[in-house]
């Protein structure tokens, strides 16, 4: 082995082994007191995976204590203290709500995004080390709008056998999600933003998102911009990951295009996420954010908590605690790496509270 | 000898091509005397649109496998006009459709839209004036041609006519645009009607709906409950709904969960995309839209390719296994055996493939590789 090689190597293991810091973060005085969150444990498997965090947060002394609310998917709507707590709180963090398929109940998952005008939603799709996947050299962040499009809630039945769905598009939803991918890509160092539609068909519509697009596109020069159409897209993704770095998307498609994503880099248990409006966030597991689970991940206590964790290290430097962050983080890659303990959609037989175990024994 | 098959096609009934399509010879006594009849006399006229692009170089290739097989069709060759024929609103002429609409099948090569207005574009000419109403893609893993996924065998039964792609969007007021997506129980019957004769006779064992009732409550929920009330005519026939994204992961992670799919407009689009994605590609994948009354409209999906027009580089494997599933779709299964099999050694034995599969050989070769494995 070369010279460069095996110096190539040692810093690789160096990343796993010990966490090097040359320039410190100097916190202001105060910024160490503890920060509340709200949590919703949600339904299913979501108290288990919510659980989790909680244990390892307690385990790294981590400066953030949870206030608990109690949401089933089923509730007609949010209960009373919740929005309150998550607007004194800022940041929530929170699991699965089931939503009832059919049934006259919107989506309890929907509505809080909403409330709280949560416009972005962020999926990072990632190869963890050590887990195979068929796919190389993925790193795909999906950056959907959160509120409108397809999902606007506004159907009606015409006549009977007749429905119609709304699908709205404004200017003003679509470049506000075009600045926050643009901002996004810029603060993290990311080289190209590409656009998802379906303007050869749906010309007005995903014709405004794009219009949107190129014009916040021209003030970041730096940042290379093109446009995909969605159903060559998800085709490319499965082909060629590697072509893409950004994506931004509106709702529908961002759904899909983030779940293939995240499906081709290792699995929806694994990818962190989140959602951010103006002044609130939330963090839950990326992709497929209202799956609870099967009634028998949820009776064998088997559910993969690991995306769950990467995105409360994701609220962690949101909340500007980098080195707790990084911890927490290094701490799931290792316990990944090892290959010895993992949960059923990886293909181990692991439980959550011993993938819970690893990570805190694997804690610096 | 002619008198007695234009009988035997008069006492079955023009529907049969499309109910007995693909049913195996022993099944029934009508069909063997229709095939005793029909396979190797009258021949069947069908309708050829070459289309653009490479369009005419793989029809030709299309021509020359059939023959060499022995397949007892005669083309009717139509082109893409020059000028807009106001009957039909579209370069596409109105003795075309007739064509088709007369022959019942057809095999369309890859046509692009001029760009311009007042002028409907080609496939949604073809879509509304024959009525199309379901397209289908099998998707199967060739073996011999590699790609990251060994086990695809699925079926996707896309709704082509509504949903949203059903055109209707205005401008409410300025920056605010709106979209209508319609479901109709009427569509959403017919599609879920032929997905489930289609896994019957073709012996699929699953059929999966997928939507995102959850969400678009009345709209999905009108699909699949169309597709419930079908699913109860064919108990033997497991089905289950799946959310599409859900399945668009399940299908990444793990293709041979899926056997048929039956969708709406929008998501067949992008799952179907996928899916060819998973086998390799547009340049593979043969894709056949049915229309009321029995019409079949085979075609290569891929694009016209403009860039290597002309130059015998290539590809006629989609339209050939199009050409493949028209014949399925008129009974001729021994033909469609023999030349599938043919497609499939030609490109598991690696020695002639074109430029797109990795390989060096000119379309002419790769055609006659395979009228060579006849």
């Amino acid at each position: 082995m070369s010279r460069r090689q095996s110096l190539s190597l040692l810093k690789n293991l160096g990343r796993f082994t010990t966490q090097t810091r040359s320039v410190t973060y100097m916190p202001r005085p105060g910024d160490g007191k503890p920060r509340p969150v709200t949590l919703i444990p949600g339904d299913g498997v979501g108290p288990l995976v919510t659980n989790a965090v909680e244990q390892v947060m307690e385990a790294m002394h981590a400066p953030v204590y949870f206030e608990p609310f109690d949401v089933h998917g089923d509730m007609k709507s949010l209960p009373e203290g919740l929005l309150e707590s998550i607007k004194k709180n800022k940041v929530c963090l929170k699991g699965g709500l089931k939503t009832p398929v059919g049934g006259g109940v919107s989506s309890l998952n929907v509505n809080l995004r909403k409330e709280l005008d949560l416009f972005a939603s962020l999926v990072n799709c990632f190869n963890l080390p050590g887990l195979a996947s068929r796919h190389e050299n993925v790193d795909i962040v999906v950056i959907r709008e959160n509120t409108e499009g397809e999902y606007a809630g506004l159907e009606h039945e015409v006549v009977p056998g007749v429905v119609e769905s709304l699908k709205v598009i404004t200017k003003f939803c679509s470049e506000r999600i075009a600045k926050y991918a643009f901002e996004y890509a810029y603060l993290n160092n990311r080289k190209k933003v590409t656009a998802v539609h379906k303007a050869n068909i749906m010309k007005l519509a995903d014709g405004l998102f794009l219009e949107s697009c190129q014009e916040v596109a021209k003030k970041y020069p730096s940042i290379a911009y093109n446009e995909i159409i969605v159903d060559n897209c998800c085709m490319q993704l499965v082909a060629r990951p590697e072509q893409f770095d950004v994506m931004v998307t509106p709702n529908l498609y961002g759904n899909l295009v983030a779940n293939t994503a995240a499906g081709i880099a290792g699995g929806t248990g694994v990818m962190p996420g989140g959602n951010v409006g103006a002044e609130y966030a939330v963090f839950e597991q990326g992709a497929s954010a209202g799956n609870v689970g099967k009634d028998t991940t949820e009776e064998q206590k088997n559910a993969n908590p690991v995306a769950l964790l990467l995105s409360s290290a994701m609220m962690l430097r949101h909340l500007q605690f980098p080195s707790f962050a990084d911890r927490l983080e290094t701490a799931v890659k290792r316990v990944i790496a090892g290959g010895k303990c993992r949960t059923e959609d990886l293909g181990g037989k692991s439980t959550t509270q011993e993938v819970v175990d690893a990570v805190i024994s694997n804690l610096n | 000898m002619t008198m007695a098959s234009n009988f035997a096609r008069r006492l079955i009934g023009n529907r049969s091509t499309q109910i007995l399509g693909t049913v195996n010879p022993s099944s029934s006594p009508t069909t063997s005397v229709a095939r005793a009849f029909c396979s190797s006399t009258t021949p069947i006229t069908a309708t050829l649109f070459p289309g653009d692009g490479i369009g005419p170089e793989i029809a030709e290739s299309v021509k020359k496998v059939f023959t060499t097989a022995g397949v007892p069709i005669n083309w009717e060759e139509h082109y893409v006009g020059t000028e807009i024929d106001p009957r039909t609103q579209s370069f596409l002429t109105w003795e075309s459709l007739e064509s088709v609409r007369r022959n019942k099948v057809g095999l369309k090569g890859p046509m692009a839209t001029p760009i311009g207005k007042g002028h409907r574009s080609l496939n949604l000419t073809l879509r509304k004036e024959l009525n199309l109403y379901a397209n289908v893609r099998p998707c199967y893993s060739l073996p011999g041609y590699k790609t990251r996924y060994d086990d695809v065998n699925l079926i996707t039964i896309r709704e082509n006519t509504e949903g949203e792609y059903s055109g209707l969007e205005h401008q409410v007021v300025r920056g605010v645009v709106e979209s209508l997506k319609i479901i109709t129980r009427q569509a959403s019957l017919r599609v879920a009607e032929y997905a489930f004769h289609y896994a019957k006779t073709h012996g699929r064992e699953r059929v999966s709906a997928i939507h995102k009732a959850n969400i678009m409550q009345k709209t999905d929920g009108l699909f699949l409950k169309c597709c419930r009330e079908v699913a109860e005519k064919y108990p033997e026939i497991t089905y289950e709904e799946v959310v599409i994204d859900n399945c668009c992961m399940m299908l990444v992670k793990n293709p041979a969960l899926f056997d048929v799919l039956v969708m709406p407009n929008l998501y067949g689009d992008i799952i179907s995309d996928l899916c060819a994605g998973l086998v390799g590609g547009l340049g593979l994948t043969p894709s056949c839209n049915i229309g009321e009354d029995g019409v079949a409209l085979a075609e290569a999906v891929h694009g016209s390719a403009p860039d290597i027009a002309g130059k015998n580089l290539a590809n006629p494997t989609a339209l050939l296994l199009s050409g493949v599933m028209m014949l399925r779709h008129l009974k001729l299964n021994q033909q469609a055996e023999q030349i599938h099999s043919a497609i499939i050694n030609t490109i598991a034995e690696g020695k002639y493939r074109t430029a797109d599969l990795g390989g060096s050989s000119t379309t002419t070769e790769f055609t006659k590789a395979i009228c060579d494995h006849l």
